[in-house]
């Protein structure tokens, strides 16, 4: 097997970009489970990182959209948003194209995708790797899940895609990490920014903790908008990697509402087991 | 009615330095190459975040528009809340159904 750690952690440009205005104890808690987040990769020697995130129209538009896009480029830029706004430095992050190539190839047997050889990243891959990889030397496959301009992409296609991408890792001799980034409840960038169901986010982080995949895929959008906002809907993310970690339990490793980074902020790891049966 | 182009613009101008170039140079240009109603001009023009946001402006495209702008992120909000009580309900767009949601103070 070469999936070699699987995680999950939010990417609000809060994070970074209104940091000294959050409550400090939860900030530097928050930071802290961050940090253990990124020495439990590096632990894991991952090779390659495919980082499943909701990108908020930097590169993907309704000018052609596409549901589920893989990034196999040489290098990314990023971030894409004024660094003085987000602070963090505009970079070149290392991509993957062999690999990348070789996963793409393989997944579509199970699924349709996009593929792509120019991305620039925004804070919703930025933030994690400005934490996870503060070196940018990890070489990085992207993978964008519209979470923005709907229709989206049914949950149930989410699974289906993050069980493809366990196959495909599954058989590469690399080793392989994967770090899906979303929001779970929240109402971002708008009059409601800092609303947060906390109520609704632990009864979904339980059933994502316990790959309850029935109930994952349940929600639907009308649900999810009504109660979780429309950042709710980057609970694709989440589910794409329960795909890809069938059959583990994860562990919470934190959980708590910051209103300024308008998120509740989220890490959790799912320990690795056996390649599922397909 | 032509948020589609309202909103190209936008995330043309964010993530494309050229564009944003000729946000600042020639901006009467650059409005004439989409395909815009006098009062979306307006908005992005002078500009009116509030009714870009009451015409149904995604967030994460505006919110960077009203960064560019100048605007702090809780004068980015007091816009958005503004524009709602100048010119009404949120009319298209994901916010349109927002509404009847309970809002944070």
């Amino acid at each position: 097997m070469s999936l070699v750690f699987a995680g999950v952690c939010s990417h609000a440009p809060g994070i970074t970009g209104r940091a000294e205005r959050a409550n400090p104890a939860l900030r530097d808690g928050f930071y802290a489970s961050l940090e253990r987040l990124r020495q439990a990769l590096e632990a894991a020697r991952p090779q390659a990182l495919v980082i499943i995130a909701a990108e908020h129209f930097a590169n993907f538009f309704m000018n052609n959209m596409p549901s589920l896009c893989v990034g196999m480029a040489e290098s990314y830029e990023g971030p894409i948003e004024d660094e003085e706004w987000l602070r963090i430095r505009r970079t070149r992050v290392p991509g993957a194209p062999e690999l990348a190539q070789t996963l793409i190839t393989e997944m579509m047997k199970d699924v349709d995708l996009a593929y792509s050889q120019e991305w620039k990243f925004d804070h919703g891959i930025m933030v994690p790797l400005h934490f996870l990889t503060p070196r940018y030397d990890l070489p990085v496959i992207p993978v964008n899940i519209n979470c923005q301009g709907p229709p989206l992409i049914p949950l149930a296609r989410c699974w289906a895609f993050g069980r493809a991408l366990r196959r495909a890792c599954d058989l590469v001799p690399e080793r392989v990490a994967v770090i899906a980034t979303g929001g779970i409840s929240h109402w971002p960038a708008t009059p409601d920014s800092g609303k947060i169901n906390e109520a609704w986010d632990r009864a979904f982080l339980a059933k994502f903790l316990e790959n309850r995949r029935a109930e994952l895929i349940a929600y639907t959008d009308e649900e999810t908008h009504r109660d979780a906002g429309q950042g709710g809907f980057e609970i694709r993310t989440f589910i794409a990697l329960a795909g890809c970690t069938e059959g583990s339990r994860g562990e919470l490793w934190f959980y708590a509402p910051i209103p300024i980074f308008a998120v509740g902020c989220t890490v959790a790891v799912i320990p690795i087991q056996a390649p599922h049966a397909t | 009615m032509s948020l589609y182009y309202v909103q190209k613009l936008l995330y043309q101008l964010n993530r494309d330095p050229a564009v944003r170039k000729q946000y600042g140079e020639d901006l009467e240009a650059l409005l004439a190459s989409y395909e815009l109603t006098e009062e979306e001009q307006r908005a992005l023009r002078e500009p009116d975040i509030g009714l870009l946001y009451v015409m149904g402006v995604n967030g994460q495209l505006l919110m960077h528009f009203a960064a560019l702008r100048g605007y702090e992120w809780d004068a980015y909000l007091e816009a958005m809340r503004q524009g709602e009580a100048r010119y009404g309900p949120v009319r298209a767009g994901l916010y349109k159904r927002a509404h009847d949601t309970g809002r944070r103070q």
